[in-house]
């Protein structure tokens, strides 16, 4: 043999927007039959290298090879022709038909009669093969995330793909999924397929890839194979220095109960319940988290809360006062403050500027104007303070906030929210879609929060963060709390079984049990 | 007798609900592509006055039914212009093809009102099958265009829920970003189906010109393709279910005719009323009731689909 054999190649790729060099002369050779780890942090061009080689946009120049040979990728439709196919990181699924019907879709034979059966044969073929369990005959809303993301898989090798890319698998997953899915992909590679892995998480590229390749800034940084490489270098690799120590957490001072919620049930948007008895406590000075798949009641929890969803049963009480079913105004004034999962469409006004959207909860108090007139000039120097605090990088205050980048967005947002008299954080995926630099500078806010005698409740799906910032960790699972671990107590393997709905040993406080 | 007039009532339903029909089938299509259609209403009344004057200038009902069809075709043609490729929100350009139908259909009309039509689509029993007892007078006496719907709506069915064009149909309606990563092509689906609808609906007006009531009268659709629209919804998107929701309309429609014949002392605005009232009835009642996931719309109902 003596030379190895590659699958694809991409050499000296260069990509261009206007204003950006998305990719700049990246070069990336990824063997056949290898899993192969992109990584890089958001905006670091994962996104475009991918795009071009799945056809969706057009390199400015460099060269591809496919098994050797040069080809050129006019549509996605060209790249699956050649065997190379993605599973993006939100599903490509159309939620009312079956999963046979999603596989079959966009084919052209048969052309015109369709008969099911002969395609959900092919379908359970492929689910027994590389262990992808899933009912060809099942709706997709039905289905658990994970099983959603093995329809796009086998829609993937149905199309004779052999070349997958996968993007940011694991970002939904359950850990017992995610190990399900690695289990899947080996089998694939041991199968002479090829896996190209674009992730941000360190420790899945140490566990999976047989070869990784870091990109920054629109360059490949660095590749290696994995075995000769650390966590730790590919982590100053990606960020382009060497990466702060987890921050510092001094031992917290707890104090009395700022959040009480007992038996609390919530009807969701599908008419369906969404909250189901849930009892949870939030003390002064500690970060209670709340782990969970996506989608078990989250968003709803929170909503609750401060108030923007009815609570049908159960109460929540802040700081001893019940709030159950007030105003949103009345709880923003009982000392709760929200960093929504939507910062833009919830959380910011995208249209308006930055000294309207800083003082949106302060124009009330009687110190921005007299009034209904707001005082411009005093708005704008609070603004400026606020903003050079909290570090938000934006040409100046009549930015609309729209045009800000999601890290300076939430700066923004956090500083408006923890700048207010408050008791009680609830902060809903404060760090989805940040890069490393944002994240760090939401935990240290949370952490500052926590230090000033704050209780704050966190939600997030990722149990790096959770495990990080937290004093306490409940699971949520179908709008019940599966069960509450201390940070001392922390046990990976459990907190995984209770998101995937094991309920933890019965704890001693008492249930309140809510009929649905 | 009182057998005879219950048959005679069903038989009227179906020809009355004929043309709800054609419209609420081309409604349902346009639909199920993910783009609501609110100028069904004028794109009857658009395809009954080309049907009438044509049929009237050419004497051939073959002709007439194409001119309401070509018309109806060209209305969902501009419509499908100003919503798929302008974007144009859905609603705001179908109640403008509503009043630009009723004005326009107003205008052609004018020499028209009064004019009898030579030809007109007669009874032609189907040999046989209308000797069955009660099914055959009810439903195999009609003329042509009644038989063409029992044709077309099986067809549809097993169009939309059998075959690979209907379920790309189907799936440009639920997730055209779906759709549109698989190769399928969301832009001349959508075209397709709003043309279709528009001719279905043309048609519709012109089995109101040519056969229902051979003639032509100002606003003579009497806001049947508004519960077309209404009836796409209680068919919850099936063409079986629309057809039993016309029929029903249909039968409304004629027991209120009747009973204004045998002179009851009801006002007639009351009885014409009727059918719209109960349509509004039932399609309150059947959302209420039916769960959630079945009485659902298709996923991506009025939303302009573009590429990110």
């Amino acid at each position: 043999m003596g030379t190895v054999d590659y699958a694809v190649e991409m050499r000296d790729i260069t990509k261009r927007f206007p204003g950006v060099i998305a990719s700049n002369h990246v070069n990336l050779a990824v063997r056949s039959g290898s899993i192969h780890a992109l990584l890089g942090e958001n905006g670091a061009g994962k996104s475009t290298l991918m795009n071009i080689l799945t056809g969706l946009l057009r390199p400015d120049s460099g060269e591809i090879c496919v098994r050797g040979e040069r080809v050129a990728l006019r549509s996605p439709a060209s790249a699956i022709g050649l065997g190379i196919g993605m599973v993006h990181q939100h599903f490509r699924l159309v939620q009312t038909f079956t999963v046979a019907e999603n596989i079959t879709l966009g084919m052209s034979r048969p052309r015109f009669a369709l008969d099911m059966a002969p395609i959900e044969r092919e379908v359970a073929k492929f689910s027994s093969e590389y262990g992808l369990a899933v009912n060809p005959r099942a709706k997709i809303w039905q289905l658990s995330v994970g099983e959603q993301q093995r329809v796009e898989i086998i829609k993937m090798l149905y199309r004779g793909v052999d070349v997958l890319i996968m993007d940011e698998p694991t970002a939904v997953l359950t850990p017992q999924e995610v190990r399900e899915l690695f289990e899947t992909l080996r089998r694939m590679t041991a199968d002479g397929k090829t896996i190209i892995f674009i992730t941000h998480k360190l420790d899945e590229v140490m566990e999976i890839s047989d070869r990784v390749t870091v990109l920054r800034a629109g360059q490949d940084v660095f590749s290696c194979d994995t075995g000769e490489t650390t966590s730790r270098e590919l982590a100053s690799k990606m960020v382009g220095r060497e990466i702060g120590q987890a921050p510092e957490r001094p031992p917290a001072a707890i104090g009395g109960p700022v959040l009480e919620v007992r038996g609390l049930t919530a009807i969701g948007d599908r008419r369906t319940t969404v909250l189901d008895g849930i009892d949870l406590d939030v003390r002064a000075g500690e970060i209670h988290g709340i782990a969970g798949v996506a989608g078990n009641g989250q968003r709803e929890l929170a909503e609750v809360i401060t108030g923007l969803r009815r609570a049908s049963s159960g109460f929540v009480r802040i700081c001893g006062a019940d709030m159950t079913n007030h105003t949103p105004r009345s709880i923003i004034e009982a000392g709760v403050s929200h960093i929504p999962e939507d910062r833009l469409g919830v959380g910011l006004a995208p249209n308006l500027n930055i000294t309207d959207n800083a003082i949106m909860k302060r124009y009330r108090c009687g110190e921005m104007g007299r009034g209904p007139i707001v005082d411009a000039a005093r708005a704008r120097t609070w603004t400026d303070g606020l903003v050079e605090r909290f570090n938000v990088k934006t040409p100046n205050l009549r930015t609309a906030v729209r045009l800000l980048s999601g890290g300076n967005s939430q700066r923004l947002l956090l500083a408006r929210e923890t700048s207010m008299e408050h008791r009680l954080v609830v902060a809903v995926h404060p760090t989805r879609g940040l890069d490393i630099g944002a994240t760090e500078a939401v935990h240290s806010i949370l952490l500052r929060e926590r230090e000033s005698g704050v209780g704050t409740l966190l939600i997030s799906e990722d149990l790096e963060e959770l495990i990080a910032l937290c004093d306490r960790i409940s699971v949520i699972c179908e709008g019940r709390i599966m069960g509450t671990v201390d940070r001392d107590q922390l046990n990976l393997e459990e907190i995984g079984m209770m998101m995937a709905g094991v309920a933890a040993e019965a704890k001693g406080d008492g249930h309140l049990e809510a009929g649905a | 007798m009182a057998d005879s007039m219950f048959v005679s009532i069903l038989s009227a339903a179906v020809s009355s609900g004929t043309p709800v029909l054609y419209a609420a089938l081309g409604e349902l299509v346009c639909e199920r592509s993910g783009v609501l259609n609110l100028g069904v209403e004028g794109m009857m009344l658009v395809g009954a006055v080309s049907g009438f004057l044509t049929a009237v200038r050419t004497g051939s009902l073959a002709a007439g039914v194409l001119a309401a069809l070509v018309a109806g075709g060209l209305m969902g043609l501009i419509h499908a212009f100003m919503t798929i490729t302008l974007r144009v929100n859905q609603v705001v350009s179908g109640l403008a093809l509503t009043l630009f139908g009723t004005g326009l259909s107003g205008y052609l009309g004018k020499s028209m009102i009064g004019v009898p039509l030579a030809v007109t689509f007669n009874q032609t029993p189907i040999p046989g099958l209308s000797g069955i007892p009660v099914i055959g007078t009810v439903l195999f006496k009609h003329d042509l265009l009644v038989y063409l719907t029992y044709i077309v709506v099986p067809f549809l069915w097993f169009y939309l829920y059998r075959t690979r064009p209907g379920l790309h149909l189907r799936s440009v309606g639920e997730s055209p970003e779906t759709a549109d990563a698989l190769g399928v092509n969301v832009f001349s689906i959508r075209y397709a189906s709003v043309t279709a609808g528009g001719m279905l609906a043309g048609l519709g007006g012109a089995y109101l010109s040519l056969a229902y009531a051979p003639s032509w009268l100002e606003n003579m659709t009497a806001g049947r393709g508004w519960i077309a629209v209404a009836l796409v919804i209680f068919a919850v998107w099936d063409p079986f279910r629309a057809m039993l929701g016309a029929y029903l309309f249909g039968g409304i429609d004629a027991l209120g005719f009747r009973i204004q014949v045998l002179g009851a002392k009801i006002p007639s605005f009351f009885l014409k009323m009727m059918p719209y009232v109960f349509t509004i009835a039932v399609l309150i009642i059947v959302t209420a009731t039916a769960s959630r996931r079945s009485s659902r719309a298709p996923e991506a109902l009025g939303l302009p689909y573009e590429r990110e």
